[in-house]
């Protein structure tokens, strides 16, 4: 089978379980985002298919073949670390051959390559450069070309944004994305950021506690959440207690939600709304009332806070269907029911 | 933080006291010596104050300019062991866990108060027929007989190496501990084996620190004089032993002085040029 199988892996250190039975398909030409807090098991994943850590139990195969007993360097694979790790004593151009230089590639296969490479990262005639010398976008760019340069099966990137500035973090996710998407290769990213993770991946994969939670597309991660962590992990969401009551209607917040349904036999459970589902109107029958406790106005979007008896619900709206709610005003506040997810209690 | 050249007299305090302590403890003793260099020596007593340069003139034979070249390559040698030994060594020390470290570097520490004497005796039994560790290879079936190991080349060296192997090992262990371990890693993922990537990387990485080690440790072994006359025959005396020689025993001090000049004067021209050939490739 093509692409990459992680089978059952575990990783213990003492009797702690940084990566715990973590069982993931990777079809090739994907681009995967491990994402989750520190501590979670997504780096020790990672290093894992590296083969720089060895795994307690499980197998990792590639293209159908087992790598798990392999070393790091007979696996193939490309990695770019969060601290770059370029060798400080070469430049640009040494950098990116020293894989080529190792496999004994003549001088003339290696500067060919290096130019290619830095074509492709937009660098050209970088390549006497020291890195000493070079930008934080540009570092990066390089330990890109870097590890690319032996057309590698799987391309393996360790939070690789993290040292960069928002602007330029958010350009390169761009760039990098484009680039994976030009080579077609298979890339596991590990990253903290999910707006990182929406904008690259094909495929995201939230950890926590060593464990997979939810591995899906980031459209259906961030519409379908599987559960409260991953809900409150992927972006802004409320999360709101529902309950059945005894007419066997579905309640939030005490208001009746007509056309919201429990899974059959449960009677409590909590139910994630993202804040730009959630609709601002007259305090009416039909929608719960709560008091305006804060609006942020961001100029291109407008977010209203409102608490509800203890609970805080927020609401995004664009200034253009913006209803006028002042500091303290009463609202009332629908909870469209497609938009609901119930989560379980 | 803004830096402003200092006006008054008062803003040079500061380095009055290292000033002092330069000129007390370095300047004066020097300038003694290169004083008395020049002096003539008084058979029946001491010296007198002259100028004459005989004592430098007496130097420049073959058999005095023989000693200082086995000295120099002693010493040269002394260095590249123990940075050969203690780099991997340190190398591997810093991969290990903290408590690990702590133990090793407090035992290391501990053979540095040992008195250069004591190293000597110590290594002179252990190379010797009757007690030495030649009798240990008999025991377990490796050599026929027993033999003395000493008084031989490999033995001063031996003993100078152990000597300086814990200060290398402190010199060399912060700048290892420092060292992003992702780099040899990364070379780890472009193809190279673990012991490809340790000299292509982590070795070129740290060079400074090894130019610098070796040069402490060849400045260290210059000065010895005691393990090469334990462990030694008289054709491995350094210059510092017949230094010594001259001074204690010949009571020649302006000969000694002289001797030392030559030899200070020459270890700072090979430190002179190992730092100018550093510089120069890391330019390149």
């Amino acid at each position: 089978m093509s692409g990459l199988n992680i089978n059952a892996i575990t990783k213990k250190f003492g009797v702690f379980a940084a990566v715990d039975n973590v069982q993931l398909n990777v079809p090739h030409g994907t681009f995967v985002c491990l994402l989750g807090p520190s501590g979670c098991g997504k780096t020790t994943l990672l290093r894992m298919i590296a083969g720089l850590e060895e795994p307690t139990s499980g197998a990792i195969v590639l293209d159908g073949e087992d790598i798990t007993p392999l070393p790091t360097h007979k696996r193939n694979l490309g990695m770019v670390f969060q601290s770059l790790a370029l060798f400080p004593h070469l430049s640009v151009g040494d950098n990116i051959s020293y894989a080529l230089r190792i496999r004994g590639a003549s001088r003339e296969e290696q500067k060919k390559r290096v130019d290619e490479l830095l074509t492709l990262i937009h660098l050209p005639g970088f390549a006497d450069r020291p890195v000493a010398k070079l930008s934080g976008g540009q570092r990066q760019r390089v330990a890109i070309a870097r590890a690319l340069a032996l057309s590698p099966k799987l391309f393996l990137l360790d939070e690789p944004l993290s040292a960069l500035d928002a602007k330029l973090r958010e350009a390169m996710q761009v760039e990098l994305r484009q680039l994976q998407q030009s080579l077609g290769i298979t890339t596991i990213v590990v990253t903290h950021d999910q707006r990182e993770a929406m904008t690259m991946a094909d495929l995201v994969v939230v950890m926590g506690h060593g464990k997979i939670l939810q591995a899906a597309p980031p459209i259906e991660i961030y519409r379908k959440p599987a559960d409260a962590f991953v809900a409150d992990f992927i972006g802004i969401t409320n999360l709101l207690p529902a309950e059945v009551d005894s007419a066997g209607r579905t309640t939030i917040l005490g208001t009746a939600i007509p056309g919201l349904a429990m899974p059959a036999g449960m009677t409590k459970a909590s139910v994630s709304i993202r804040p730009e589902d959630v609709h601002l109107g007259e305090p009416a029958g039909g929608a719960i009332t709560g008091q305006v406790s804060f609006v942020r106005d961001l100029g291109g979007t407008i977010e209203t806070f409102i608490e509800v008896g203890n609970t805080s619900i927020v609401a995004v709206t664009t200034p253009r269907e913006r209803h006028d709610v002042p500091v303290g005003a009463k609202v009332g506040v629908v909870l469209p029911p497609e938009s609901c997810v119930v989560l379980g209690s | 933080m803004r830096r402003e050249a200092p006006r008054s007299l008062a803003d040079y305090t500061p380095l009055f006291f290292p000033g002092l302590m330069l000129i007390v403890f370095f300047v004066v003793p020097f300038s003694t010596m290169i004083a008395v260099s020049f002096f003539k020596r008084n058979p029946s007593g001491f010296y007198t104050p002259d100028f004459v340069i005989d004592n430098y003139a007496r130097f420049l034979s073959t058999f005095f300019g023989g000693v200082l070249g086995f000295s120099l390559m002693l010493a040269v040698l002394v260095a590249v062991c123990c940075v050969a030994i203690g780099f991997p060594f340190t190398y591997l020390l810093t991969r290990r866990p903290r408590r690990v470290q702590t133990l090793w570097l407090v035992g290391l520490l501990s053979v540095l108060s040992l008195s250069e004497v004591i190293i000597g005796f110590a290594w002179s039994t252990l190379f010797s027929r009757t007690a030495g560790i030649t009798n240990l290879l008999v025991a377990i079936g490796l050599m026929d007989k027993p033999v003395a190991l000493l008084p031989t080349f490999g033995a001063v060296l031996t003993g100078m190496v152990y000597q300086a192997l814990p200060y290398t090992i402190l010199v060399l262990y912060p700048a290892l501990v420092r060292l992003d371990p992702t780099l040899l890693e990364a070379a780890r993922t472009l193809g190279a084996s673990p012991v490809r990537a340790f000299f292509n990387v982590v070795a070129p990485a740290l060079r400074n620190t090894i130019v610098a080690t070796l040069i402490m440790v060849f400045v260290f072994a210059l000065g010895s004089y005691l393990l090469p006359q334990i462990l030694g025959r008289p054709q491995h005396w350094t210059l510092s032993v017949l230094i010594t020689d001259q001074a204690i025993y010949q009571s020649n001090m302006p000969f000694a002085a002289a001797m030392a000049v030559f030899l200070v004067l020459i270890s700072l021209a090979l430190v002179g040029m190992t730092l100018l050939v550093g510089r120069r490739e890391n330019a390149l």
